[in-house]
């Protein structure tokens, strides 16, 4: 905090804050542990596939009699790494901790528009996610239908999945106010000429994410709420008649178990969208500053994106085609499938054009954004025969699927998420990170990340299917293919131990002397040109500055500094 | 330092925070409750027999209750147009009626859902009724919290109009979009529940 200002006690300035920065800190943080325990999860997961009933090292007692990990545990722990790393991950800490943090200050707004519904949308957040792990104490055990809860399985699932349900309900309104909250800051608090085509690209990204969950999320709420009629007043939404549940109730029927589909992948489509999507906004912010250069078509990631956000509302169905609701509708969604691939190739062109011709500085934050682009590239493509009605038919519910999109989200989504880390870790601390162990990170994770996913290409070309607790054993198709699993899991596991050089890294650089500097990496954006120094004070600015010019402007010729900030005058 | 533009417009958006927060809120209303539309939609077509509405509902109860959340829109719109007309007395009185005209909702409805479950017509009994108590339902908590936040701005909340008139009468703005859309969804679903 900057002096002058009254003194708060421990629980207002870190607990109850309405400060946008505490409560990025606060989503960071929670989510940053949510990540780790949903790791922990699928390493534990991975073993049981390696080494089909074999006890479980050091924790094995804790999870089964003879130490292996049950069937039912297992599938409960499928879904809930699912739904952890998506919901209390991935997106909190993309949009709850950067769009929190970032936005006001890329825009020169001293908070966001609604400080108390930012905080009540962490908290909501914390309750939700605090809601879903109770799930594991619940008889039964947490939800185990999978992360994507389909029915008639999840209407008859143990107690563990109405717990999921409440749990989702926190979460979607805590994402509402979330939503609001950067949809009203970047559309009313942006400083004098801070004009919408010169936003840095990050806030685009941010703003195009919160119009997605604004408007992606009720649909699924609406979806949850017919579930739990379904689970706690017997209602048969979701229950075709004729359906016979062993020892279970007698139901009216008549429902459809596509319905739950329909409403859970309008949601879960943009969700895709919603991971990638700051990803992209913190990448370009990194490839930029580390080039030196303007980066290519700025106009051109602008209306990618747009369009991107618009179309990923109508390309849902791509993840049914397996479901039987008919060819027309199938051959609709594969064309709007294939467009929607367009304005990520724009995107993605447009970055790695980026990088031509510029005096790249390979600092850590940059090796994660590099690393980003060749991963997200390969996650994109793999997607084009899952996109495809008639390839997908042989893909779907296999390994492939998995790989696809673990290579999007994980070495794609994270991994931009770990550029920002350490991009802006001086600006939230006013400390640097060790560059060596930085890089370390960055070079152990870009190989064991590869060393887990690519071999699930492999698995699932060969048809071997997902969420199987033995690893497949059973399948003779299999058999050629079965023996991948033991170096996955032990890429998975060498992945967790080159997450201690991130913590370590944290841990030190945290103890270490501030820098003092205010913009070490040399940066446009006002949110280092004209803060106050780290860390940033009630406010902000001393003075909310006037922005003059986009958010690139590098190398300019016949300046004394190889950059200009928005704030610069003339 | 104040946040800017909390309760004067912004000039280039013509909107105060408050009222672009509101509209964004209520767009995702729109898409909550157009997600239960089209689950209804989906369910009645995907049967061969689905229920008329007036075979177990009562189609004159619901009639006096849309006209009754009809008026109490018109009374919000009158107690906000009192604020702007600096009458904080017919404020009261509007907003005091908006609030007997939503009870009278309220009540009208339990004796709609009692006498459902009279005859033993649960949620259970098929997809017609379930999907008529939970998006009624869901409506009725949206009448709810109307009514909570009406009524804490014809009660305690009122107080603000001596210290900042401005701000309050932009918060009954507010609460009136809200309503009008809670209106708006019984609008909806008095058709498509009792009528279709």
């Amino acid at each position: 905090m900057s002096e002058g200002h009254h003194k708060q006690s421990f629980w207002t300035k870190y607990i109850w804050s309405t400060d946008h920065k505490v409560i990025g800190i606060q989503y960071g943080i929670t989510a940053l542990v949510w990540l780790l325990f949903g790791f922990v999860l699928i390493a534990i997961m991975r073993y049981q596939i390696a080494y089909p009933g074999t006890p479980i090292p050091l924790i094995g007692s804790l999870l089964g009699p003879d130490g292996a990990l049950p069937p039912e545990t297992y599938n409960s722990m499928g879904a809930m790494h699912g739904t952890i790393m998506i919901f209390l991950g991935v997106v909190p800490l993309a949009f709850g901790a950067f769009g929190n943090y970032f936005v006001p200050l890329q825009i020169g707004a001293i908070d966001m528009a609604f400080p108390k519904l930012n905080a009540a949308s962490y908290w909501m957040y914390f309750l939700g996610s605090v809601i879903m792990v109770i799930g594991f104490f619940v008889p039964g055990g947490a939800a185990n239908s999978g992360w994507t809860s389909y029915p008639p399985l999840s209407n008859i699932a143990t107690m563990g999945q109405t717990v999921w349900l409440w749990g989702m309900v926190m979460l979607i309104t805590s994402s509402l106010l979330g939503s609001v909250n950067i949809l009203a800051t970047v559309i009313q608090l942006r400083a004098d000429g801070m004009t919408w085509m010169k936003l840095p690209i990050f806030v685009w990204t941010q703003f195009i994410t919160a119009f997605l969950l604004l408007l992606a999320f009720p649909p699924l709420e609406a979806a949850g709420v017919l579930q739990l009629m379904d689970r706690l007043a017997g209602t048969s939404f979701f229950m075709p008649s004729g359906l016979v549940v062993s020892g279970g109730g007698v139901y009216a029927g008549g429902g459809s178990p596509l319905l739950w589909q329909h409403l859970f992948w309008f949601l879960a489509h943009p969700e895709v969208y919603v991971l990638i999507l700051p990803a992209f906004g913190i990448v370009t912010e990194v490839i930029a500053n580390n080039t030196r250069k303007p980066i290519k078509g700025y106009r051109s990631l602008v209306y990618a994106m747009i369009f991107l956000g618009f179309m990923s509302f109508i390309v849902w169905a791509h993840h049914m085609y397996l479901t039987g609701m008919g060819t027309t509708i199938g051959a609709f969604f594969q064309t709007t499938t294939m467009i929607i691939s367009i304005p990520s190739v724009v995107i993605l062109t447009a970055l790695l054009l980026s990088l031509w011709g510029g005096s790249i500085r390979f600092n850590t934050p940059m090796l994660f954004a590099l690393g980003f682009l060749p991963m997200f590239g390969i996650g994109g493509l793999t997607g084009l025969p899952l996109g495809l009605a008639a390839s997908d038919i042989h893909l779907h519910d296999t390994y492939y699927v998995i790989g696809h999109f673990h290579y999007v989200v994980a070495p794609g989504t994270i991994f931009a998420l770990f550029a920002g880390i350490y991009y802006w870790f001086p600006k939230i601390t006013g400390k640097r990170t060790n560059e060596t162990l930085g890089k370390l990170h960055f070079y152990f994770s870009f190989i064991f990340m590869n060393g887990v996913f690519m071999p699930m290409f492999i698995q699932g070309l060969a048809g071997l299917s997902r969420r199987m607790n033995d690893g497949g054993e059973t399948y003779a198709h299999a058999a050629g293919v079965i023996h991948l699993n033991e170096f996955m899991t032990i890429s998975a596991w060498l992945l967790g131990v080159a997450q201690l050089f991130f913590i370590v890294n944290m841990i030190i650089s945290l103890r270490s002397e501030k820098t003092g500097e205010s913009n070490p990496w040399g940066a446009t954006t006002i949110d280092w040109t004209d803060t106050t120094s780290p860390p940033l004070g009630h406010g902000n600015f001393e003075k909310v500055p006037t922005v003059y010019r986009g958010p690139y402007e590098y190398s300019v010729p016949n300046q004394k500094n190889d950059f200009l900030p928005q704030s610069q005058k003339g | 330092m104040d946040i800017p533009f909390n309760v004067k417009e912004r000039p280039d958006t013509g909107l105060y925070n408050g009222k672009l927060g509101i509209w964004l809120f209520l767009a995702s209303e729109v898409m909550l409750f157009g997600g239960l539309f089209s689950a209804y939609i989906f369910l009645r077509t995907g049967v061969d027999n689905w229920p008329a509405g007036t075979e177990y509902l009562n189609v004159p109860l619901a009639t006096l209750n849309t006209l009754f959340l009809i008026s109490s829109s018109v009374t919000m719109v009158m107690s906000w147009a009192s604020l702007k007309l600096n009458d904080f007395k017919k404020f009261k009185l509007y907003s005091g009626v908006t609030l007997l005209f939503a009870f009278g909702f309220l009540v009208i409805k339990y004796f709609e859902y009692t006498a459902k479950f009279s005859h033993h017509y649960y949620p259970s009994t098929n997809n017609f009724l379930g999907i008529y108590f939970t998006m009624t339902g869901l409506h009725v908590l949206h009448v709810l919290g109307g009514i909570i936040v009406i009524g804490y701005f014809f009660g305690p909340g009122s107080k603000m109009w001596n210290t900042d008139p401005e701000r309050f009468t932009n918060r009954i703005e507010i609460v009136g979009l809200y309503w009008h859309f809670v209106d708006l969804v019984w609008i909806f679903l008095f058709p498509v529940l009792y009528l279709l």
